[in-house]
């Protein structure tokens, strides 16, 4: 069923590179398609950049698609990132969940969505982020941070160590 | 092979016919036995700390440690927590190794806290440790199979000090139920407070917060309250009348440098002064508590009123650090 959604979002987006399919627009060649690799969906205009920055895209050798302000019926615009033949693990998709909560990355397989992953906080973020409280031990020795989810609604963290609450968005990736 | 139990697992099937005393006995000997937080503890825990602190108390020396090393590491500064530590470790009969200065040590040539842990396990049978960073005793914890005791890291936590404040007011109340708890001064940083607060949750307290506007108990410590259901009223009167009703009246110290406005501290700084003409309508039973050092907030005329209790309290730290050390070794008194 998600995969069928997905299909006919994907419709818009990564047409089959065979033709234009039965009923698409023009508007469907906006977007290359990929055979492998992965479609990041659901991306706040804002947080495109950004995204490709922290996911490193400008050193990525493969086909690289970004595109911005499109139309979505949920989102108003939103913004897409496509990238062959690369696939994400979850602690890469936890890291964007911090900068980014909700957006999708959709796993592509011989041009189909093949799995769909929703970025969300995890319960722990383990050396995603510094602590912002410069006597915290994390910021002193050569360490992994340790944080605690403490409200995913919020985005409120509490560091494992010196027991400080914070907002994930005021505070670094690592 | 390693057979895995848990602390849960044997609290369930052996709680119903073994002491707790005995299970604490049992579990601490299995896994890692640090103290770096008593907050989240029980009431089974802290009533077995506190007995075994009450069996030093009737006899403080004997030789239960010998053959023992205790490390004290005090990569800050301290007088009473290491004097403490040292005396009670010797009146045990441990002997004990360790440095006052960091400066003194490989730290000062940019040793990690990890390595100093790692190379000093290979000494000591127990590490009592003060570090000025915030995590760094439940982060030397993690790294060796030693049993760390925090000795206070920065203003975050500091239980051994706890313990003894724990122990002082039930000593002198006979219980840690439901009393009247007045924390006077610098609820803000004083990390003591924060403690103390934490680790009364099982007993039902009611705690006042005498402080001015600068140094009121943080939001982080009232919705903690809130939380557990722990009640508080917050004063910034501090009179003969608002302290009428205290069970233990708790001092600390109002700092200068804590100040951003130093007017305001000019205002208040002697708003939060204990003298002895204040205790006329307090309870029988009232003792006031302080974690030391004093300055100016308690006045010498105190020391004479049978309220009085810090250096009491101070000496009752040392049979609060003999039951911490044992308790992290597993050794009966």
């Amino acid at each position: 069923m998600e995969k069928d959604i997905m299909k006919s979002e994907e419709k818009v987006t990564t047409p089959r590179p065979t033709g234009r399919g039965k009923g698409e627009g023009p508007q469907a060649l906006l977007v290359a398609a990929i055979e492998n690799g992965t479609v990041i969906d659901h991306i706040p205009t804002n947080k495109v950049f950004t995204i490709a920055s922290l996911l490193e895209l400008d050193k990525c050798s493969d086909q690289v698609t970004i595109g911005n302000n499109f139309e979505s019926g949920k989102m108003g615009k939103k913004g897409i990132i496509k990238i062959a033949n690369r696939f994400f693990s979850d602690s890469e998709i936890s890291r964007i969940a911090v900068v980014c909560p909700n957006i999708r990355f959709c796993l592509i397989k011989d041009y189909d969505v093949v799995e769909k992953k929703i970025a969300s906080l995890p319960d722990m973020l383990t050396n995603v982020v510094h602590c912002a409280n410069p006597v915290c031990i994390t910021n002193n020795e050569p360490m992994k941070t340790v944080f605690y989810v403490t409200d995913k609604e919020k985005g409120i963290v509490k560091c494992r160590y010196c027991g400080k609450e914070q907002q994930i968005e005021h505070i670094k990736l690592v | 092979m390693y057979l895995i139990i848990s602390r849960r697992s044997i609290l369930r099937k052996a709680n119903y016919f073994v002491p707790l005393q005995e299970i604490w006995k049992i579990t601490d000997r299995m896994e890692n036995r640090s103290i770096v937080s008593i907050a989240d503890y029980g009431k089974e825990k802290i009533q077995y700390l506190l007995d075994m602190a009450a069996e030093f108390e009737r006899q403080p020396n004997r030789t239960i440690l010998q053959g023992k090393v205790v490390a004290t590491l005090f990569f800050e500064p301290s007088t009473r927590t290491r004097l403490s530590f040292e005396t009670a470790a010797n009146r045990l009969g441990a002997r004990v190794i360790g440095f006052t200065d960091p400066k003194v040590t490989s730290s000062s040539k940019g040793e990690t806290l990890k390595d100093t842990i790692k190379m000093v396990s290979n000494y000591a049978d127990v590490i009592v440790m003060r570090h000025r960073l915030e995590g760094a005793a439940l982060y030397a914890s993690e790294v060796t199979h030693v049993p760390i005791i925090n000795a206070g890291d920065g203003s975050n936590l500091h239980p051994s000090q706890t313990m003894l404040d724990l122990y002082s007011i039930y000593k002198t109340q006979g219980t840690l139920e439901n009393l009247n708890i007045y924390m006077v001064g610098d609820l803000k940083y004083g990390r003591t407070v924060h403690s103390l607060l934490m680790s009364m949750r099982p007993y039902n307290p009611t705690f006042h917060f005498i402080a001015p506007k600068e140094l009121e108990m943080p939001e982080e410590y009232k919705m903690y309250c809130k939380k557990e259901g722990i009640k508080y009223v917050e004063q910034t009167d501090f009179t003969e009348d608002t302290i009428a009703d205290a069970d233990i009246l708790y001092m600390t110290r109002v700092q200068r440098e804590r100040f951003t406005d130093l007017m305001e501290y000019e205002r208040v700084k002697d708003a939060y002064i204990l003298r002895a003409d204040m205790l006329g309508k307090c309870r029988e039973n009232m003792k006031i508590l302080h974690p030391l050092p004093r300055v100016n907030e308690i006045e010498q005329d105190v020391d004479d009123s049978p309220h009085a209790y810090y250096f009491q309290q101070a000496q009752n730290g040392l049979y609060a650090r003999e039951a911490l050390i044992c308790s992290v070794l597993g050794i009966e008194p």
